[in-house]
């Protein structure tokens, strides 16, 4: 088993137009290295010197990591990580 | 109940037990009934602060203008306010909101400007920014970062939910605007120590996540990640199964935000009941399902509501 990251229809031009992309590692933080290491470049649009991007929203099984410990927050084999741009969202 | 006009009978919605959908009698969820307003959604409230507001600082004066990006019931609350007060009102909404809300606000006397679909709220803001450049004369409320929207949350909606349910341990609404979240979490972590303040976020399809650069995201300026304590997404399809759930289950009739809302809840509620832990935990319904029904969301097989909502904002 691996972990299933779901990757934005903006940044699959990093992934060779793929969608699900798998990943290992303990940490988001590692997790995002590991893929950067096969798609080079994802980690800069992800990541700066601050941590995750103001507008990038990265989700543990549904949860935004955010509140979870950002770059830190553990992850494992079976997890799935959701990749998403902020948006306004819809009926307001 | 006896008020003077309909936009007295604003607030003091009901606070109603979901003891079917709750998981023992020391894990329970309650319902907070928004769709009891004057126009049917919670935003009756954040519209009538922020009109009151505009009012005050001398911004509206009668005959005036409002201009609003809202694709829906934000509009919808408007439009009653305007029409009451004497405004005019311009609804800047993406063309993929259902036709229920567009009629509707076009009966209310609301002019509606479109927006691209692709890029779903964010487009339709950048829109009215543009017309607001233009018009200086019109009045943006700018729901997304006015501090009245979060202010009546924060002086009714938290005291009604605390009045009704003093040992609540967690709050969970819709993340929108995030006045809701902003204003009722404010006010309960002043009063309730420990109570967690819980987003629940719409996952749309690709369409409305657009493919524009990512350094033009939207982040609410109403938006203080430090007053929730977890943040959900959750996807069409969970959250039109638990729309289902309240109304085949409660009988509750509600729209498929409060599906998503409820998809929260019931993960906090069954966490809770694993760490045997009592909890009772509020949710907010934000409207009632008549506006979703042409989106096929209640009829049919899940699969054919889900294919049916892809690309629509049904939050």
């Amino acid at each position: 088993m691996a972990i299933e990251v779901r990757i934005p229809t903006i940044l699959r031009t990093y992934t060779g137009g793929q969608k699900l992309i798998e990943g290992s590692g303990s940490t988001l933080d590692e997790l995002i290295a590991d893929l950067d290491g096969r798609y080079g470049g994802l980690r800069e649009r992800l990541v700066d010197d601050a941590g995750l991007r103001r507008f990038i929203n990265v989700y543990l099984n549904d949860e935004d990591v955010r509140f979870i410990g950002g770059l830190s927050a553990a992850v494992s084999d079976g997890d799935t990580v959701t990749v998403l741009p902020a948006v306004a969202g819809g009926a307001r | 109940m006896r008020y003077e006009s309909l936009l007295d009978a604003l607030g003091g919605t009901p606070l109603v037990g979901l003891p079917r959908l709750s998981p023992s009698p020391d894990v329970r969820l309650w319902a907070k009934l928004e769709d009891r307003n004057p126009t049917g959604s919670v935003k009756d409230r954040a519209a009538a602060y922020m009109v009151a507001s505009a009012e005050k600082d001398g911004l509206l004066y009668p005959g005036a203008t409002i201009l609003e990006p809202t694709s829906g019931n934000t509009g919808i609350s408007l439009a009653l306010v305007a029409r009451l007060r004497g405004y005019k009102l311009i609804c800047v909404m993406p063309e993929n909101t259902s036709a229920e809300r567009r009629t509707l606000l076009e009966a209310y006397g609301a002019s509606i400007v479109s927006s691209p679909a692709a890029g779903g709220s964010n487009e339709a803001v950048r829109v009215a920014q543009g017309l607001a450049a233009e018009h200086p004369d019109w009045v943006m409320l700018y729901q997304y970062g006015n501090e009245a929207n979060a202010r009546a949350h924060y002086e009714t909606t938290g005291p009604e939910l605390l009045a009704d349910l003093p040992e609540i341990t967690h709050f969970v609404a819709g993340l929108g605007t995030s006045g809701t979240l902003m204003g009722t979490g404010r006010f309960l972590r002043e009063r309730v120590p420990g109570v967690q303040i819980v987003a629940a976020e719409p996952r749309y399809g690709e369409l409305v996540y657009g493919l524009r650069n990512l350094s033009e995201g939207f982040v609410p300026e109403l938006y203080d990640e430090s007053v929730l304590t977890s943040r959900f997404s959750v996807a069409s399809a969970d959250a039109l199964r638990r729309t289902r759930e309240l109304l085949s289950v409660e009988g509750l009739f509600a729209g498929i935000s409060s599906g998503c809302v409820l998809h929260a809840a019931l993960g906090l509620a069954t966490k809770a009941q694993a760490a045997g832990e009592r909890a009772d935990i509020a949710l907010l319904i934000a409207d009632a399902g008549w506006k979703y029904l042409s989106t096929g969301a209640y009829g049919g097989t899940l699969a054919e509501a889900e294919a049916r909502l892809e690309g629509q904002l049904w939050a």
